[in-house]
């Protein structure tokens, strides 16, 4: 396995960047997303 | 004939099934896509394209995604329009946002990849090209969505829209690869993958199948979850 | 006069009176031919080889303009439950209009493309072919149209969402359009008026259907 990505480094990496930061950000918007809702039941449900 | 589907397809029990399932789904998805990655880093690079290769397997992956997602979201608008079932409205709305960022991240990643291929950051060719205008059919989805205030007719509405750009997705595919091959310019990516290299892709397509999958069952629990809290809410008004 | 005729005629002379749809369509239409080269340089070669698609892309924007009130005008004032309850089936009254739609736009377009295609140096056969193309294929704009008017007629600023939703969907249309007018200047057949003849009998056949469905249920919400 070899991270060697001479010499096309200024593209590859930006583009695994974009990805991570894209996906990762959509993962973690959708567990923010459940967790908010998930607490906004329980405070109602105990009402 | 789907009426064993729909006894799942009540929310209670939807929200039951989906919370067991779905640790072992992002297990599975984060095993596959780690392989994935692993088996990318260890392919030899191409002997054209060098290590640019790379950018393939994430690139992909996630054009492929922004049409898998698409059609999902048309099928659950089928379910919508014809059971009028509230988890189809839920399912269909949630798969948008999903099938969007997927739609951006092929065309930034093919971007990073066009250029040292081609020499261009851009190029329209025919994947490209009805890929940014998938985007921009995900684009009004979301916005007519957002746009109508009572949820139901919504989702109805949408439906529409979500069938209607389905039914053409095939037809713009197949006039812009005519368009592209019509004003034919630069030498365009063949679509013969190396043996060596349909592991890795393969399997990050796979991957990216799954993550899709674990997010929208997540998306569509959250759905369901914030109804009931408006019910409780209206409930008590 | 049957139902169907009577509509057509209703919202014909309603677009042609408030000086709103035929006037402004083609006035849109000559400001985009007029404002495009003042944006890209003189060179008329230049312009003679893009000149399709641009008179392509501003007819099509063109249509558009009026496309909102297609449906909604007469949502908002009543007159689409009376519609409605009418012996005119909502398809037969989605089809009318749509019809109206285009006589008061596409085909004054495809009319006006001839003295257009000169600001561009089109040659007779290439400036021919595009209207033939904007005859054939402005019919596919209506119909998509009706239907982007007939998902957002209760939207009060549906009008920014319409192009979004419709204009992807027509991409084909822009396409072959200007496909037909390509094979004329490099003399290559390439079946671009089948694919537009095509794309453009689908979408008129389906576009009343598919309008009536969405009035339903804005009509029912």
């Amino acid at each position: 396995m070899s991270f060697d990505v001479a010499p096309y480094g200024a593209f590859i990496w930006p583009a695994y960047a974009v990805t991570v930061i894209a996906l990762g950000g959509l993962i973690v918007w959708t567990i923010a997303k459940w967790r908010a809702a998930k607490a906004k039941l329980a405070a109602l449900e105990k009402q | 004939m789907f009426d064993w589907l729909f006894r799942y397809a009540n929310p209670a029990r939807f929200l039951g099934l989906s919370g067991a399932v779905l640790p072992w789904l992002a297990a599975v998805t984060v095993l596959t896509i780690g392989t994935g990655l692993y088996l990318g880093f260890s392919a030899p690079p191409d002997y054209q394209q060098g290590r640019t290769v790379l950018i393939m397997f994430i690139h992909v992956p996630a054009a492929s995604m922004a049409t898998v997602v698409y059609l999902s979201m048309a099928v659950a608008s089928l379910f919508s329009l014809v059971n009028r079932h509230i988890l189809a409205d839920v399912a269909a709305r949630t798969a948008a946002p999903i099938g969007a960022v997927f739609t951006l991240l092929a065309l930034a990643t093919g971007s990073l990849w066009g250029k040292p291929m081609w020499g261009t950051w851009w190029e329209w060719d025919g994947r490209m090209t009805s890929t940014l205008v998938q985007f921009f059919l995900y684009l009004g989805y979301s916005a007519l969505w957002n746009a109508i205030e009572d949820e139901t007719k919504a989702a109805r509405i949408c439906a529409i829209l979500a069938l209607v750009g389905a039914v053409n997705i095939p037809i713009i595919k197949f006039s812009v690869d005519w368009w592209a091959t019509l004003h034919q310019g630069e030498s365009i990516v063949s679509g013969h993958v190396a043996p060596v290299f349909l592991g890795p892709l393969l399997t990050m397509m796979g991957g990216y199948f799954l993550l899709f999958l674990t997010l929208w069952l997540v998306r569509i629990r959250t759905m369901i979850v914030e109804r009931r809290a408006r019910n409780l809410m209206g409930a008590e008004a | 006069m049957t139902p169907f005729f009577a509509l057509l005629r209703r919202d014909l002379r309603l677009s042609v009176r408030e000086g709103g749809g035929v006037g402004l369509a083609l006035g849109f239409f000559a400001l985009v031919a007029t404002l495009v080269p003042l944006g890209v340089g003189p060179d008329m070669l230049l312009l003679s080889k893009v000149g399709a698609g641009i008179l392509w892309v501003g007819a099509t924007l063109a249509a558009l303009l009026s496309l909102d009130r297609l449906f909604q005008a007469d949502y908002e004032d009543g007159s689409l439950d009376l519609v409605a309850l009418s012996p005119l089936s909502l398809e037969g009254a989605a089809a009318a209009k749509m019809i109206a739609h285009w006589l008061a736009t596409g085909l004054p377009l495809t009319l006006l493309s001839p003295v257009l295609s000169v600001l561009f140096g089109l040659p007779t056969g290439a400036m021919l072919m595009l209207a033939a193309s904007l005859l054939l294929g402005t019919p596919a704009v209506s119909a998509a149209g009706a239907i982007g008017a007939s998902l957002t007629l209760s939207l009060r600023r549906g009008g920014l969402i319409l192009p979004l939703i419709v204009l992807p969907l027509l991409t084909p249309a822009v396409i072959f359009g200007t496909g037909m007018v390509v094979e004329v200047q490099t003399g290559l057949a390439t079946g671009a008026f089948g694919f537009l003849a095509a794309f453009s009998l689908a979408t008129v056949l389906l576009s009343p259907f598919i309008a009536a469905m969405a009035v339903r249920l804005n009509l029912a919400g």
